[in-house]
């Protein structure tokens, strides 16, 4: 198998504008009027907002001081201007409550839309994919990455718009009230970019290092609960828990580091808000008194308030920044996986059900028990219908997991349709490659495969597929009833048909003996049940599918082999007439196949009947005879 | 429950006690730095007082250092209260694992395991940062700025109250109904992922039978739920925003009117009235604060759930009192047993099991799938308790033996075996820690593990990955079986450990056996007549009951089922030179 590839790096902790604008891109294609919606329902928000501050200035100079002292002082004036910033506040929360409403659909409608996005697109990548990637790996994009994203596009994206608009504005008072000022209150918060520069930098550092310690822990503690059966039998607790204390300490050092800098950060922002405010002060008390540029004491008073409201969003941009960094990692993974190729098909012969008529063969809608290739020639604009007969030709196939390592060397085989044709070797001799290349999972580099004398790369492979059955090495079981897990193979089975897969399988005795039947539900792969009693369930799901060819890889290697002889006639039975691949290391399993193939080092190095080999008196009498010294007395 | 999580607190209580006080001081700052900056306003600026702006700027220096620094050790306390925290919940529940029964082990799945160590625990350590920071924080407060209202003005402050009173309502019962369709969705956004999970390690089925589709509309209908839940929970969230800003604004604007009034009536000063509306802020903040802390915690109330239920499950096996410390030979003694796994169905899996097994007997053990031949054989090494009857080794019940002795003098070899990432030597000394060099070697000899790991390029130094995957299954199956020798034990148990190795091996790794460690007792389960065949005695289990127990010879002749079985394997053993890995 090739080596497992790591995911892409997100150790790079500076901002990747692609993948920024990508994930803006994405979000907009999906949601431009949501967006705009919420872009605006911001921006008027932060103008009431800025409503509200002015009259708070004018409050006390326009409204109240006038009032003081007067015989009758007139309210009216204070009241409408009351009335008119009341509604422009009522607007702003109605603003603010539409937007986050809006927001929420922009946020759980992207993370559906990525979430589906990715399974689709998953679903449809070859299995070199999985073989070469962690399986926790490609688990982490759905669960931790998407989850930073969603703190991103809920929070942090609308807070920092908001900011903006706010310090925009704010930035604008500011210059038309003192130029100098305002370069003074930016110096400062110049100083305040460089800490958070500084603290977020540290602080993503170390939130980088965390991800990795708590992957190592993670693995270790995947390890060792996988193990944990064989830690109690060799009573290893005390040493396995010596190594998890080691990492796990690791892990407590970089969270520590990390969130003390993010946590730092604001504070530290505040407190230079605050300073910049007292040097303001001073400077403008000074320019005020000098009267330097016409600024007056009412002018610094107004001034400092700004200061105030302008220091405030900055600090808030700065403490959002870290969870920006991390989406954008995470992001940056998605989008990753987004990119991987998807399995390529050219292939254009179909299958369908077919009938005889009048000495030839048509398309029919219903299942009847016969197949055929439609092969449909562009150039001539004509459809051919060949039988499927399960005849297979491997004719000089080259292939290996990795180009530069080929693992099968010039393969020929002959499968004549109705025959049973058994791989037998060492594991490593190539036997479940052959399987993983007639059913395209991997494609050849040289050679070629022939399936009823059609090239196998015209034919689609969804079809190619589905003329397949196939019982692999491990089985794998779903998370849901007996009943549902049997029925995998044929969709549309009725519970009779489930129940005689079952049977015929053998497995309807142990089935029956569940706590609830067939509705038992199975959860963790299958985790209740034996190694023997999941391969009879895949049997069966693979004998429900009822498929023309089947390939059995090691299928009963678990069963003993009593059961295993009853499992058999049944299937014999069931493909009766059709192609049977046989993969087993048990003799018994394979001794009654019409041709058996002896691989040796990706080689077929002998061919032909138990009978036949045995004569012959190579490798596979060897194998029988040599190597079974119980084998006379047994038998 | 929470007792469990808190318990853990440990040597960072000091840390977790210290991060409120400094917080404390960070809020008297934040309380008085306003009063200078509307001093500075007042006194300095619209008087024209630099010296004024000055004296008062410095001392609002100081203050923001104070609360610099108070800031910032808070940050430090706070993180290390709660990373120590998580450290410790990590510890804790790793311990409280190895101390588990293999009933224990059978009840949680290993990914629900990892996720209770990871996920759950980060939730918790940012819950419990959250509360460090800020439950203390923010009360306080809003409590000193109710206060300083009141004192500036009674009649005005009340108003606050009012607003506090109402807006808590509120939020409270937004919160409380949030709540409720998190703790709904958490639990399907687990199966969600674990169906995920399921697809990516299921890849071949779903490809071999073109269920691509069928999967991917299954996973749709699964997201776009998940998606409906969340918007309707966050839909609720949403009125959080606008009901706060219209309580501030509301109470803004109430207060400069009342406020304008009070002026005009020489009731109220205009500094006074300013310092009220700043406090507004303080004080809804602060709420508002509250509530979220309150979401925060009850989302990782579920977690805190998972993490104590782990931390809760005491070992079902437990040492007796008054231990036996030796094991004194390896003779096997079962007596009317009875065995029901924990929690599944209370059908008896073993029924009525009698046998008397002598110390250095060869026993094979053979029956068909699901005979509960490894239920037979986890029951001498104590892996399991017995539900009626009682099973002995060198004469006393198992019940009575220090467990760790007990498992050391009978080495099993399982039938699920497992290597762990570490060179071959380290991977043998979990049999013997302390065993030499030349030990290793001659456990592998015997196990026939030898010839293949000398031809490995670093040979006993060889790096095994993770899960054993670099070597294929005949190899690890005879490493494992090495493993279990180094411990010399008196009782050795196979659980179809050589099902991967050929059969000629077998039988050398059979004889081995019989000439180097002669005084054991061996107990062989296997599929193959071929491994069993040759042993002293074979027991033939038929589902959950031994159904005869006698030599080859005499079995032939009289048991059906072992001659059925003979017979499926007349003249078959194995093809496999040794089940090479990798494919």
């Amino acid at each position: 198998m090739p080596k497992p590839n790591k995911m892409p790096d997100t150790s790079k902790k500076s901002m990747d504008w692609k993948i920024f604008t990508r994930l803006m891109k994405y979000i907009l294609a999906r949601y431009k009027y949501h967006v705009f919606l919420v872009a605006a329902g911001i921006f008027v928000g932060v103008l009431a907002n800025v409503q509200g501050t002015l009259f708070m200035q004018t409050l006390i100079d326009v409204y109240i001081l006038p009032m003081i002292g007067a015989e009758h002082p007139d309210f009216g004036p204070l009241a409408g201007a009351i009335l008119r910033v009341g509604v422009f506040y009522g607007i702003g929360a109605a603003c603010a409550w539409m937007y986050s409403r809006v927001m929420v659909r922009v946020t759980q409608g992207t993370l559906r839309d990525l979430r589906d996005d990715l399974f689709t697109h998953m679903e449809s990548l070859p299995i070199r994919y999985f073989d070469t990637h962690s399986h926790g790996d490609i688990m982490s994009v759905y669960t931790n990455d998407i989850d930073t994203l969603r703190q991103m596009i809920s929070q942090s994206m609308p807070q920092i718009f908001a900011s903006v608009i706010t310090i925009a504005s704010v930035l604008v008072s500011m210059l038309i009230l003192n130029v100098p000022l305002t370069v003074l209150t930016l110096l400062m918060v110049g100083g305040m970019m460089f800490a958070t520069k500084t603290f977020a930098g540290r602080s993503g550092r170390y939130f980088i290092a965390q991800q990795k310690e708590i992957g190592k822990v993670n693995g270790y503690i995947e390890e060792m609960m996988e193990g944990q059966k064989v830690v109690k039998v060799f009573c290893h607790e005390k040493e396995s828990m010596e190594q998890f204390r080691k990492l796990n300490q690791e892990l407590y050092v970089s969270a520590n580091e990390a969130n003390k800098s993010a946590n730092m950060l604001g504070p530290i922002n505040a407190q230079l808000g605050n300073v910049s405010y007292v040097l303001c002060a001073i400077a403008g008390g000074v320019l005020a008194l000098g009267g330097v540029g016409g600024f007056t004491l009412g002018g610094l008073a107004s001034f400092l308030t700004f200061n105030r409201s302008f220091n405030m969003p900055v600090s808030q941009v700065s403490q959002q920044l870290n969870s920006v960094v991390m989406a954008m990692a995470g992001a940056k993974r998605v989008f990753a996986m987004m990119d991987e190729q998807p399995e390529a098909d050219e292939g254009y012969v179909t299958l369908v059900n077919a009938r005889r008529e009048n000495g030839g063969l048509k398309e029919s809608e219903g299942r009847t028990g016969l197949w055929a290739w439609k092969h449909h020639h562009q150039a001539e604009g004509t459809t051919d219908y060949v039988e499927l007969a399960g005849d297979v030709v491997l004719d000089g196939v080259d292939f290996g997991y990795q180009p530069e390592k080929i693992v099968l060397h010039d393969v020929k085989m002959y499968a004549n349709a109705g025959q049973k044709i058994a791989f037998v070797g060492s594991t490593g001799a190539g036997k479940t490659t052959i399987t993983n290349l007639i059913n395209r999972f991997y494609d050849i580099q040289d050679g070629k495969i022939r399936y009823d004398g059609i090239n196998v790369n015209k034919i689609k492979k969804a079809d190619l597929r589905r003329s397949l059955g196939i019982v692999l090495q491990d089985t794998h079981l779903f998370t849901d009833t007996v009943m549902e897990n049997i029925r995998y193979g044929k969709l549309d089975a009725s519970d009779e048909e489930v129940l005689a897969a079952a049977k015929l399988a053998n497995a309807d005795g142990f089935i029956r003996r569940l706590p609830e039947g067939y509705q038992t539900m199975l959860t963790g792969d299958g985790a209740n049940l034996s190694q023997g009693q999941r391969q009879l369930l895949a049997i069966a799901r693979a004998a429900i599918a009822d498929p023309p060819v089947l390939i059995l890889d090691e299928a009963t290697s678990s069963i003993d082999t009593r059961t295993e002889r009853l499992v058999q006639d049944g299937m014999d039975k069931l493909m009766k007439g059709r192609t049977t691949f046989v993969i087993a290391h048990r003799l018994s399993t394979v001794r009654n196949s019409d041709c058996i193939m002896v691989l040796e080092q990706g080689r077929v190095i002998e061919r032909g009947t138990h009978e036949e080999l045995l004569r012959q008196q190579g490798k596979y009498y060897q194998l029988c005879m040599g190597k079974a010294p119980g084998l006379g007395s047994a038998g | 429950m929470l007792k469990a999580i808190l318990g853990q607190v440990k040597e960072f209580k000091r840390d977790s006690l210290l991060t409120p006080v400094f917080m404390i001081l960070e809020v008297i700052m934040e309380m008085v730095i306003p009063l200078l900056m509307a001093a500075i306003i007042d006194n300095g600026v619209n008087k024209g007082d630099m010296g004024y702006i000055y004296k008062v700027g410095l001392v609002m220096l100081a203050a923001a250092l104070l609360g610099l620094a108070a800031g910032m050790l808070g940050a430090k306390y706070a993180a290390n209260a709660s990373a120590g925290l998580a450290r410790n919940l990590r510890e804790a529940m790793f311990e409280n694992i190895q101390g588990f029964s293999f009933a224990n082990i059978d009840k949680f799945s290993t990914a629900g395991l990892v996720t209770r160590l990871t996920t759950d625990v980060t939730n918790i350590q940012n819950a419990y940062q959250m509360i460090l920071r800020m439950c203390v924080r923010a009360p306080f407060s809003m409590i000193i700025a109710m206060v300083m209202a009141f004192t500036i003005n009674g009649k005005l402050a009340s108003i606050y109250l009012i607003a506090v009173i109402g807006l808590g309502a509120c939020l409270l019962l937004i919160m409380s109904k949030a709540t409720r369709y998190f703790q709904q969705i958490f639990p399907k956004y687990d199966d969600m992922n674990a169906s995920v999970q399921e697809n990516v390690s299921a890849i071949r089925v779903v490809k071999a039978y073109v269920r691509e589709d069928y999967e991917n509309e299954r996973f749709t209908k699964a997201s776009g739920n998940i998606f409906r839940m969340f918007s309707k929970a966050e839909n609720i969230l949403t009125w959080n925003a606008p009901l706060m800003q219209i309580t501030v604004y509301g109470c803004i604007l109430a207060i400069s009117w009342m406020g304008a009034k009070m002026i005009v009536l020489d009731a109220l000063t205009t500094g006074e009235l300013m310092s009220l509306l700043a406090y507004c802020m303080n004080i809804l903040m602060s709420l508002m604060m509250l509530s979220m802390i309150f979401v925060m915690v009850t989302m990782s109330m579920a977690s805190a759930e998972r993490i104590s239920e782990v931390l809760g499950e005491a070992s079902s096996l437990a040492n007796p009192e008054n231990p036996v410390m030796e094991v004194r030979d390896g003779s096997i003694a079962f007596e009317h047993v009875d065995f029901a796994y924990a929690g599944g169905s209370e059908e008896l899996v073993l029924k009525d099991i009698n046998l008397e097994i002598h110390a250095g007997e060869t026993v094979g053990i053979i029956g068909g799938t699901g005979s509960a031949k490894s239920s037979l054989v986890s029951l001498v090494s104590r892996l399991y308790d017995v539900s009626a009857g009682a099973v002995s080794v060198g004469g006393i019940d198992v019940r009575e033996y220090d467990m760790e002795t007990l498992r050391n003098q009978v080495s099993v070899v399982l039938q699920k075996n497992m290597l762990f990432s570490g060179t071959i030597l380290e991977n043998l000394r979990w049999g013997d820690k302390e065993a030499s060099y030349e030990e290793c070697v001659r456990a592998c000899r015997m196990a026939c593990a030898d010839e293949f790991i000398e031809q490995f390029p670093e040979k006993y130094n060889t790096y095994i990955e993770q899960g054993g995957s670099n070597v294929s299954g005949g190899q690890k199956q005879r490493l494992c079986i090495a493993r279990a020798l180094l411990k010399k034990p008196k009782i050795l148990i196979l659980d179809d450990s050589t099902s991967a190795v050929d059969t000629a091996t077998d039988s050398r790794i059979r004889k081995a056996f019989a000439t180097e460690i002669p005084d054991t007792t061996k107990l062989i389960i296997a599929q193959r007549i071929s491994s069993v065949q040759d042993a002293d005695r074979i027991i033939v289990m038929d589902n959950g009951r031994v159904a005869d127990f006698g030599t080859h010879e005499e079995l032939l002749a009289r048991s059906g089922i072992y001659r059925d079985v003979y017979e499926s394997q007349t003249g078959g053993g194995d093809f496999d030179e040794e089940k090479g890995g990798g494919e």
